[in-house]
């Protein structure tokens, strides 16, 4: 069972992940944007970076390389399929995710830790959550400010920018998005998206652990996949 | 044959690009501008003398990357070889 991490020209956080998952105790592999075969693999996670220079929109281009033809496919067998940051942009343009990331309200490029509030524990994502948690977590974006899309009201709100203590306000939104919306599930839960750096938060060296019962809940459905159940949760 | 792809954020989402250069037009003290958005134009050689096939490639290009229907509207101008409009 292994998860296919997949890089981009411009991708900078596929060690991270490979090391967070691999730290989970799940095998996974960086693989290439040309790759036409993931046949091999139980998951997918999209890292966040600057695929193909995010010229364009981000995730523009990344949405044609071949590699996506397989995620895709993935997707619709119901393989866990995680983008994180760059990688949530990248599942929004191919249409994997509804809705649209722009440019942070107050177009600066935030680099700090944010809180989140888990709002449904029925994705790839979340699973293994409460809702109602509180994760402390960092973000590094500039285009964050999720915006949805009124022909595609088909996403689950999985988590969302809160204060320490859960409340989620205008206060506590860093970036302008709608409904302070931090993260997205697909209708079937097996596709999520989301802004904030889970595998930057895994261990107390980096500030923070709560990023682990993301990947922990990925993880989970991987294994689940792997074994020839769905991974609908 | 030459052709310009404007895209257009929709009037509906934010521009906090046009809104900046609004409040820094007005600070420098052009207060009669009224709105400022940002567009984009991508500028296309394309080689064909078929106006008609041309526009319709351009309209699939528009959709399938140009242009990203959930936040952007687009316009395209066909230009003769020396820049009138065809």
């Amino acid at each position: 069972m292994t998860v296919a991490v997949t890089v981009f020209p411009g991708s900078n956080c596929e060690h991270d992940v490979v090391f967070a998952l691999e730290d989970l105790g799940v095998d996974a592999e960086l693989v290439w944007h040309r790759e036409k075969d993931l046949s091999g693999f139980s998951g997918v996670v999209l890292p966040g970076g600057f695929a193909h220079g995010d010229y364009l929109r981000t995730g523009a281009i990344a949405r044609f390389s071949p590699i996506m033809t397989e995620v895709r496919r993935m997707a619709g067998e119901g393989a866990p399929v995680l983008g994180i940051c760059n990688g949530f942009q990248i599942l929004t343009e191919a249409g994997l995710l509804p809705g649209v990331l722009l440019a942070n309200r107050d177009l600066r490029f935030i680099c700090r830790k944010v809180h989140v509030r888990v709002e449904s524990n029925t994705s790839i994502l979340t699973r293994s959550a409460r809702v109602g948690d509180v994760l402390e977590i960092p973000l590094n974006s500039y285009e964050g400010n999720y915006t949805l899309d009124p022909a595609n009201p088909d996403g689950r709100v999985v988590l969302s920018y809160s204060d320490e203590n859960g409340t989620v306000s205008e206060a506590a939104n860093p970036n302008g998005s709608a409904g302070n919306i931090a993260g997205i599930a697909g209708r079937a839960g097996n596709v999520a998206g989301l802004m904030p750096h889970p595998e930057r938060a895994i261990d107390t060296l980096l500030g923070s652990t709560d990023g682990r019962v993301l990947l922990k809940s990925f993880v989970a459905s991987v294994s689940e996949f792997a074994a020839g159940r769905p991974a609908d949760v | 044959m030459r052709a310009t792809v404007q895209v257009t954020r929709r009037s509906d989402i934010a521009d906090p690009q046009g809104a900046a250069v609004l409040r820094g037009l007005r600070d420098l003290g052009f207060s009669e501008v009224a709105s400022v958005r940002i567009d984009k134009v991508i500028t296309l050689v394309v080689e064909t003398i078929d106006a008609e096939r041309a526009k319709a490639d351009i309209e699939d290009m528009c959709e399938q990357l140009l242009a990203n229907p959930v936040m952007e509207d687009y316009e395209i101008r066909l230009l003769e070889e020396d820049g009138d409009t065809a």
